[in-house]
Formats: C-alpha cells, sequence, structure tokens
C-alpha cells in the first residue's frame, strides 16, 4: 500500500460524481453534516446507527454489513470513496471497518470534507436513489483488530500507540475537549504506550502530511520501532482508525491493528495495569 | 456507549445546559456582518499551537469546547481564505465565551 493506492483529491472525486462503480460516502463525526449539504451524488452512512450493534458493544455482524450495503446499493466490485469532517476522522474508522469486512476497493478523499467546504467547492442536499444489491462481505479481519487480551499481552512487547490528546493520555481528561468528560472509570493510558496525537498526521486543511513528514512523526520523534507490530488505540476507536490508516496504508507498516475496544474498555478493566502522567 | 460516545453535538451547539458543573467551557460564535458563519471551523489548540479539538460551526455559527483548565489558543477557519485566532483561558465551573467577526 501507498500514498497513491488509498488517497484521491478532490478533483478526483469531482471528476467521477456520479460514474457508474464509483460510490462516495459521507461518514461524518457530525451525523447531521450530510444532510445540509454534501457532495453530489454521495450517500450517508451513519458511524453509530449503522455501524454499530444496536445493544452489545460491538460491530454489526457480517450479516449486518451485507444487509447495511445492499440497501444502499453497494456492490462488491463498486469503488467506494470516503469522505467526512474533522480530518476524515470517522472516514478513517469507516475505511477500516470495510476493510475489516474483506471490502477491497476503498479510497478516502483527502482533506474530506472540511477541505472540500473550504475550498468552496459544490454541496447537494439532494438525496440519491441507488438500486439495491446483494452484497457479501468476507468473515472480519483478524489481522487488524486488536481485543483487549491481545493488547494487554503486548505490553512491553509491540508498539501501543495512544493516539489521544496529551490530557486524555496524561489521565487529566476522559474525552476529546469537544466532548462531555465521561466513559471510563480511570483515566491514564496503557504502560508502554506513546502518545502520538491523531490529529498530528494531518495538515489544518484536513490533507494527510507527507511520507517523509510521518515518517519523521511516528519514528523519529515518537520513537515507534517500525521493526515491530503495532496496535493503536484511542477512546473508542475512531481516532486510532485514522493512526492505523496512517501506519498500515499509507507507510506501509505489515502489522498495525487498530483496538477498537480502546480506553473505554481498558480504563474500565479491574486489575489492569495503568499509567498516569505525560509521555515518555 | 452512551448517547453521547464520540459524536460531536450536531452543528457543533446543541447542549442547553447552563451550568459548567465539572466542566470547563469554551464556547462562542462566528458572525460575518451580524449573520452567523456556518460553514467553517473552530479549532482548539494547546501550548505551541498543538491541536486539541475541532468542531464545525453550527448553523447560528456556534461551536462548544469541553476543554481543561487552562491556557489555550481557538482558531476559526472558514471558505475564502478565513483565519482568526484568540487566546482564552478555560476554568473548571466557567463557561468562557468567545465571539469571532469575520
Amino acid at each position: 500500500m501507498s500514498r497513491s493506492d488509498v488517497l484521491v483529491d478532490a478533483d478526483w472525486v469531482e471528476a467521477r460524481i456520479g460514474a457508474p462503480g464509483v460510490v462516495i460516502v459521507e461518514v461524518d463525526e457530525d451525523t447531521s453534516a450530510y444532510d445540509k449539504g454534501h457532495i453530489p451524488s454521495a450517500i450517508k452512512i451513519d458511524w453509530k446507527k449503522d455501524l454499530q450493534d444496536p445493544v452489545r458493544r460491538d460491530f454489526v455482524d457480517k450479516v449486518g454489513f451485507e444487509t447495511l450495503l445492499s440497501e444502499r446499493g453497494i456492490s462488491n466490485d463498486d469503488t467506494v470513496v470516503l469522505y467526512g469532517g474533522n480530518n476524515n476522522w470517522f472516514a478513517a474508522y469507516a475505511y477500516w471497518y470495510f476493510k475489516l469486512y474483506g471490502h477491497q476497493n476503498v479510497l478516502l478523499l483527502d482533506g474530506g470534507r472540511k477541505k472540500w467546504e473550504l475550498d468552496s467547492r459544490e454541496l447537494s442536499t439532494d438525496v440519491p436513489s441507488r438500486a439495491k444489491t446483494s452484497y457479501t462481505a468476507a468473515e472480519q479481519d483478524a489481522a487488524l483488530r486488536a481485543k483487549r487480551d491481545e493488547v494487554i499481552d503486548a505490553i512491553g512487547k509491540r508498539n501501543l500507540v495512544d493516539v489521544r490528546s496529551p490530557d486524555e493520555f496524561a489521565g487529566r481528561l476522559l474525552a476529546p475537549a469537544h466532548l462531555p468528560q465521561e466513559q471510563a472509570q480511570r483515566g491514564g493510558h496503557i504502560p508502554t504506550a506513546k502518545n502520538v496525537p491523531w490529529s498530528k498526521a494531518a495538515n489544518e486543511d484536513g490533507t494527510f502530511k507527507s511520507e517523509a513528514d510521518l515518517t519523521s512523526l511516528y519514528k523519529e520523534e515518537a520513537g515507534i520501532d517500525f521493526g515491530k507490530d503495532t496496535i493503536a488505540y484511542c477512546r473508542i476507536g475512531e481516532r486510532s482508525a485514522h493512526t492505523w490508516f496512517v501506519l498500515h496504508e499509507i507507510l506501509g507498516l505489515p502489522n498495525v491493528k487498530n483496538y477498537d475496544g480502546s480506553w473505554t474498555e481498558y480504563g474500565s478493566l479491574v486489575g489492569v495495569p495503568i499509567e498516569l502522567g505525560e509521555g515518555k | 456507549m452512551s448517547n453521547d460516545s464520540c459524536g460531536a453535538p450536531a452543528g457543533g451547539v446543541t447542549i442547553t445546559k447552563d451550568k459548567a458543573g465539572k466542566e470547563a467551557i469554551v464556547e462562542g460564535h462566528v458572525v460575518s456582518g451580524g449573520a452567523p458563519v456556518s460553514t467553517g471551523y473552530a479549532r482548539l489548540l494547546g501550548t505551541g499551537d498543538e491541536f486539541v479539538a475541532e468542531v464545525p460551526l453550527g448553523e447560528d455559527g456556534g461551536f462548544r469546547f469541553f476543554a481543561a483548565p487552562g491556557d489555550w489558543t481557538l482558531r476559526v477557519l472558514a471558505p475564502g481564505g478565513v483565519r482568526l485566532e484568540q487566546s482564552v483561558s478555560a476554568d473548571i465551573g466557567h463557561i468562557t465565551k468567545v465571539e469571532f467577526a469575520v
């Protein structure tokens, strides 16, 4: 994988609005953003209503994902172009999620909704109607998703990348600064984790930094060993999906997993080790 | 997951509580010629321009952050190359109001 395999720019997307075989999908943190205007021909996936199991804390299962994509008119052969706000935070999460269920042709719009808006490109409120399909998903790819026991076992052995803000990492906040402070029972971070806030990978306009800058950020500045396997985590697994995208898809590190249970799970477990304070 | 989970308040500001309680809240609006700027982004930056959080502006040009106590920089981005900044301080139990005019 490299940048050109996984990222497209706004001109590329504009030239393919309405093109057969290309489905543009908005996935936003602010789930009402789509309704106010979206890239023409784009459909919406709601990261919570559509992608989360309504009862258990887990993703929708394979059949649920198949049902969702079939209803939205996405075929197995379609190229899915994802975009969203906040540096593609939730779009990157959806990208990881599509890969988890084996969709091959997925791309991210570099800069996402923010750059599109700041460039004053066209937005539409028309909701497209797509013919239903019969989508077939693969079983979840266990190489992409870390579970709690694997994370505990990785302490001191693999790279653990905590992508939350420094205040969350240190234990001073339990959630990002634009959200109410709630969720985990304890603050802090997993011992041996390096703190590289996810947003450091993005420029101010939401585009991803260059490969050279990203390598410098994770390898030189943070001291992450690119020769080791890596697990990224945040609070509920969305921001760390963005970092997973950077490490696995842009920089091409072979073994990177996203721990979607993240701090809301780890920080509520009984008996696991926790560190407080600044990054080491 | 609770209803709040990781989703930003739709349009930036929808929470109606009028007291900060245990939170250190920074909130405000962006206007242009008296009218709200509803397309744009507010960014909360820490020491050394460190990015902390970002929200899209609401229909009323509004934004809100739940910050840690301390000094912050607020930056607003909007179409047309608009880029505005203000320094603010946040305190627990206090709502710091910040207004931007384009």
